[in-house]
């Protein structure tokens, strides 16, 4: 078997290919289904219906999607540029440390000038947990990889520490939770009688500006041409470390954000289960977009759509709600795989 | 200050210390095999988990101890072949395969957890490996219990560094495995099947990792529970990079790391009065930043690390 | 007795047709010579001989045995070697670890050494060749690390020998040395295939040629029936008009080092050592050199991707303070990198895309200093395109479909668009076709009459021959005197090459007498 580079690609293949992955993977998680008993169509029936079937369950799907997107478009930015940001769950936690820092009495303003304050502290600390492997990756050559993902469990350790410690809120009854966020920071809900709030709007602004940024900008021009080749982009007059520290700063303050969206917006303080994998939900929610801004935004609704779904298929249908980690994984794979057989094509000598 | 030293006197501190280092040896040595092949795994943290739990389950469900673990180095080869397909033979990107491979052998584990055995108040068990008595050393003063007071597992994780070492630096296959990693070309014109080599590697490293994650199941404990490798993975990952791609040093730095968690166990009982306990449990994390950093500059990392080979391409 | 047959081989890439219905055979104790240009085939023919690829159609027989397709220890065992041009080595290994990967079962309990040391001294004796067996293969010369190549075919016994372009990367010397080798081994019944699209090697070393042009065999020739002019013709087919080389007085200097030094890996010597040279106007001066003695630092410190340790570097009458490749793109310095895939494109980029990057940052191309002015980028490419003859389907396909030629006039076109008063030229043919060449060359001199210094690099001495005014040779990031083309002969460049860099000292002196 071997692999030969398509010489033109259409449009069509490079739309249906996730699809078709998607519907692959959905039938490969259907053996796990086939497992507990229960029957292939009321499971995914029940998911389905859970995720979207109400006007209550959109509403949940789009609130959880809301920090996904966010996440998910750090990692796009990042991986477009080849820097291996998988630290977005602590980069959230970092945002969200900021927001309940200046959000929880420090410093009263109107809602217009709060909001916006928490969100930029929030994206600076996000960015801010980035300086490090950015400034050890530009000097030392050390891997990103690593070191961002060390400092999930360095962040979320401090946060544990916080909130036992110094932050811990005396009116939570011994809980470890933060003060709440004061009413003037507390993102409005935008749709009644559900937890939907302001953050999906300004996810969703973020994916059209970053999409915006990296089609029509001379940084987003670098930024793809430093992911492509970084070499050619450095003789061609690139910075290759202004580059990797600016999308680091770009990625980060998304993560940060997605944080702030959770604090200020969903939960109302900072808790240590704010985000249950978020940051590393985020990386799968940018390959199914294939690292495309706007992909990004059905991706985050897709991945949201099955999780959501799952809680409530496990609750309809005796089946474990972790097949919703199997079913986004298996998305994951065979997605990577229809899209290189967009670029490739199969010959069997 | 003298309270920390006395720590080093108690053979609990040295017993500890092999125990904590075990599955670390084991991950970084299969890491090490992957990466040597020229293929970065990081789908190490998942199969570390499947092998937890699958050891575990083999063993809950009436298997052998001994047998536990072949299954479990099986299930951990099965996910290596896995990661080969995507990373050799589709040459799809190493890092996000890698993380694909994690995510799914994790929610894996845990579904298949689950549906066997549903939740309970009290984690089930199972009786894990027993610490054999050496006659004669095992009563030895000191060092009775700080080296001869382990299961017959722990022999096994320092047994294999040894043999990791002699299959790559004298045997015909490992000469293969390492000209893979720095020039896959080289074995291709020698008449060897890069592919093959490369995947042979990342099954072998895999089914190591999956017998480092069924130590914890099988030997440390008796119990699987979620988040029970809680980033030893990564932490082998950098061990990996402190080691320079050597075996030898990969035991030393496990070794080293271990010792200092073992350590930061034992000084939270003395410092943490005035230290939150949650700064201890940073320590290892931030030690292997801390090798990471030390080493990187000197690191000779393999020349094809990263770099898909395929067979026929127009060069 | 016929050591090798090949019938019919068809193989195409996609819609490029790389061999199309070849046919071949070789007898045992003949050098057969493959002539052709770059791109006509001929690699492919042999990685098709020796498993790397598949071919489409046709088959190969080795001693009247079938070869499997597709099957690299299948051809190694039928007794066929091949040395790579690019070698297949691996630098961090030992030369017997290279040799014998391979040769024994995979999962013997261990590898035995000893025979394998005495095997490879014995064979060393018989052919001449010394061979340290324990050295690291990054510590080798090039001249060694071919003959290790050679050494792992006659290890395995090989009794037909392809040679893919061995003489590329060796001084003359070395070169007459390799020949020899490869005598005393056709005297001993092996049989070779020799690449190349030298001709005078080839009527040198050769028994027969076979000629190849765009992937068809166009011609076969008893080489003693053949002379340089016959040979040339069957392998271009066309006319290629040569671009005329005119002398021109040189003028101001645009370029000076002085005293230049970048150091070397640690603990490795400086890769260019207290090294001087003044390019002025109208002139072009070629640097000779084995590959790896400095010319890559070198040309990363032209391009402004090094900064010098010590000395100093002048463009145009100014000391220069700061090195990045913008601001030697601000000086007006136009720059082709050696290797076009790897430096010189970004592959999954647009054509005008690339063609624009290096003038992006810059009015008009930008609006605001944020925004691409897409109209202007285009209309700014598309004359570009026209300019220096880029085909291309459209602008839009990414660049690394472009061919090799194209791509190479696309990164000329880049490089040279704004009148560059000095132009570094690093291997700016390598792997081109005749057509391709003699466009490249046309342009450089183009730039010349107009004024620019030019420095070209490169490891094809006929190509300094052809187009330089004076020839430097670089020698362990030491450089000699620049030597006038008509004073110095190939001889003396190939001494100098190796490392008697006073030579042309003895030279120069000798032409001003």
């Amino acid at each position: 078997m071997r692999l030969e580079p398509r010489e033109s690609t259409s449009v069509w293949l490079v739309l249906a290919a996730p699809i078709l992955a998607i519907g692959a993977a959905l039938m490969l998680s259907s053996g796990l289904v086939l497992w507990t008993g229960e029957s292939i169509t009321a499971a995914y029936g029940a998911l389905l219906k859970g995720a979207f079937g109400s006007r209550f369950a959109v509403a949940e799907t789009l609130t959880r999607a809301t920090p996904l997107m966010l996440t998910g478009l750090a990692a796009a930015v990042a991986f477009r540029a080849k820097f291996w940001n998988i630290g977005a769950e602590g980069q959230l936690y970092c945002g969200a440390l900021a927001a309940t820092y200046f959000g929880t009495g420090l410093i009263t303003l109107h809602p217009l000038l709060m909001i916006p304050l928490l969100f930029v502290v929030g994206a600076l600390a996000g960015g801010a947990a980035l300086a490090l492997p950015v400034y050890l990756k530009s000097k030392l050559k050390v891997d990103e990889v690593v070191t961002t993902l060390l400092l999930n469990f360095i962040i979320l350790l401090f946060v544990n520490y916080l909130l036992e410690g110094p932050w811990r809120d005396p009116m939570s009854m011994g809980w470890p939770q933060a003060a709440p966020i004061i009413d003037e920071g507390v993102l409005p809900r935008i749709m009644a009688k559900s937890r939907l709030h302001l953050g999906l709007i300004i996810a969703v602004i973020s994916a059209v500006l970053i999409w915006l940024t990296m089609r029509f900008t001379v940084w987003g021009y670098e930024i793809r041409a430093v992911g492509n080749n970084a070499t050619a982009a450095t003789f061609a007059g690139i910075s290759v470390n202004g580059t990797v520290l600016r999308v680091a700063l770009i990625s980060g303050g998304l993560a940060g954000f997605a944080g702030v969206t959770e604090v200020a917006g969903l939960k109302g303080y900072l808790t240590l289960d704010l985000s249950p994998g978020f940051g590393y939900a985020g990386i799968a929610v940018a390959m199914l977009a294939n690292l495309h801004p706007l992909g990004v935004i059905v991706s985050a609704i897709f991945l949201a759509g099955i999780y959501v779904g799952a809680d409530s298929m496990s609750r309809a249908v005796n089946i474990p709600n972790y097949i919703a980690d199997v079913l986004v994984a298996a998305s994951v794979l065979c997605v990577l795989v229809s899209l290189m057989l967009t670029q490739y094509r199969v010959k069997w000598r | 200050m003298i309270d920390l030293f006395e720590i080093f006197l108690t053979a609990g501190f040295w017993a500890a210390t092999i125990r904590i280092a075990c599955p670390l040896i084991l991950g970084t040595i299969g890491e090490l095999i992957c990466e040597r092949a020229g293929v970065l795994n990081l789908g190490i943290e998942g199969i570390m988990t499947v092998g937890a739990m699958s050891g575990w389950m083999w063993v809950y469900q009436g298997g052998d101890l001994w047998t536990g673990l072949v299954f479990a180095a099986f299930v951990g080869a099965l996910f290596g072949l896995l990661h080969s397909l995507f990373t050799v033979y589709l040459g799809l990107s190493q890092h996000v395969s890698g993380i694909g491979i994690t995510m799914l052998a994790s929610s894996l584990s845990f579904f298949v957890f689950r549906m066997m055995l549903p939740s309970s108040t009290t984690p089930p068990k199972i009786v894990p490996f027993k610490p054999i008595h050496v006659p004669g050393l095992s009563d030895l003063p000191f060092f009775g219990e700080a080296l001869f007071s382990h299961t017959p597992m722990t022999y096994l994780c320092f047994a294999i560094v040894p043999v990791v070492i002699y299959v790559l630096y004298r045997t015909p296959v490992g000469l293969a495995v390492r000209m893979a990693g720095e020039s896959p070309m080289a074995i291709e014109a020698q008449g060897i099947n890069v592919l093959t080599v490369r995947t042979g590697a990342v099954a072998a490293g895999s089914a190591l990792m999956a017998v480092g994650g069924a130590y914890l199941t099988m030997s440390a404990f008796d119990a699987f529970y979620f988040g029970m490798i809680n980033g030893r993975g990564w932490i082998c990952v950098a061990l990996v990079i402190f080691a320079s791609w050597r075996p030898g040093k990969a035991l030393l730095g496990a070794l080293l790391f271990a010792g200092l968690d073992a350590l930061q166990v034992r000084a939270q009982q003395v410092a943490g009065a005035f230290i939150p306990y949650q700064f201890f449990l940073m320590l290892p994390y931030v030690l292997s930043i801390a090798a990471m950093v030390i080493m990187a500059r000197r690191a000779r990392y393999p020349k094809a690390l990263l770099v898909p080979f395929r067979r026929g391409e127009r060069i | 007795m016929t050591a090798l047959k090949i019938r019919g081989v068809t193989k195409s890439f996609g819609s490029l047709v790389a061999n199309d219905n070849i046919s071949l055979s070789l007898q045992k104790g003949e050098v057969l010579a493959l002539l052709g240009e770059n791109g006509a085939g001929k690699t492919t023919l042999m990685n098709i001989l020796f498993g790397h690829y598949v071919a489409d159609t046709g088959d190969i027989e080795v001693f009247g045995n079938p070869l499997p397709p597709g099957a690299t220890d299948a051809a190694i065992n039928a007794g066929v070697g091949m040395v790579h041009q690019h070698f297949t080595l691996a630098d961090n290994l030992s030369v017997l670890e290279n040799i014998i990967l391979g040769t024994e079962s995979l999962f013997a309990w261990k590898s035995n050494t000893d025979q394998a040391r005495r095997k490879l001294q014995t064979l060393a004796d018989d052919f001449g060749m010394q061979i340290e067996p324990d050295k690291w293969v990054g510590e080798l010369s090039i001249g060694e690390r071919q003959r290790v190549e050679i050494m792992k075919a006659l290890y395995r016994d090989a009794k037909i020998l392809i040679l893919d372009e061995p003489t590329a990367v060796l001084t003359p010397q070395e070169v007459d040395h390799l020949f020899e080798t490869l005598r005393s081994m056709v005297a001993r019944g092996l049989s070779i295939i020799f690449i190349s699209h030298k001709l005078h090697e080839i009527l040198n070393i050769s028994d027969r040629v076979n000629v190849l042009r765009r992937g068809k065999m166009v011609g076969e020739i008893e080489t003693k029936k053949a002379d340089r002019n016959r040979l040339a013709e069957m392998m271009v087919g066309r006319e290629v008009k040569r671009p005329k080389v005119e002398h021109i007085t040189a003028g101001a200097p645009v370029v000076e080092l002085d005293n230049v030094v970048l150091p070397g890996a640690k603990g490795h010597r400086p890769v260019i050592d207290g090294l001087s040279l003044t390019i002025h106007q109208h002139e072009i001066i070629g640097l000779a050199g084995v590959a790896g003695n400095g010319q890559s630092a070198l040309a990363d410190l032209l391009s402004g991707l090094r900064t010098p340790a010590s000395g100093t570097v002048g463009v145009a009458g100014d000391t220069l303070a700061s090195f990045s490749p913008q601001a030697f793109i601000n000086l007006g310095i136009g720059r082709i990198p050696e290797d076009r895939q790897e430096k010189g494109v970004v592959g999954d980029m647009t054509v005008w895309e690339n063609l624009i990057s290096e003038n992006l940052r810059q009015a008009p191309l930008w609006r605001y200093r944020r925004l691409i002015d897409f109209h202007a980028c285009r209309a700014f490419a598309k004359n570009l395109i026209e300019q220096f003859d880029v085909r291309c389907k459209s602008m839009e396909m990414p660049a690394k479909q472009l061919s090799g030629g194209n791509m190479q006039k696309l990164i000329l076109a880049r490089a040279l668009q704004n009148n560059p008063r000095f132009i570094l030229a690093n291997q700016p043919v390598r792997g081109l076709d005749e057509g391709a060449i003699a466009a490249v060359h046309e342009r450089l001199l183009v730039a010349k009459r107009n004024g620019a210094g030019i420095l070209l690099v490169s490891e094809d001495l006929d190509e300094l021959f052809a187009l330089a005014d004076r020839i430097a040779v670089i020698y362990h990031g030491k450089i000699s005197q620049p030597i006038s083309v008509n004073a110095v002969t190939v001889q003396d460049l190939g001494l100098m090459m190796a490392g008697d860099l006073a030579h042309g000292l003895t030279v120069q002196q000798g032409a001003a007498r």
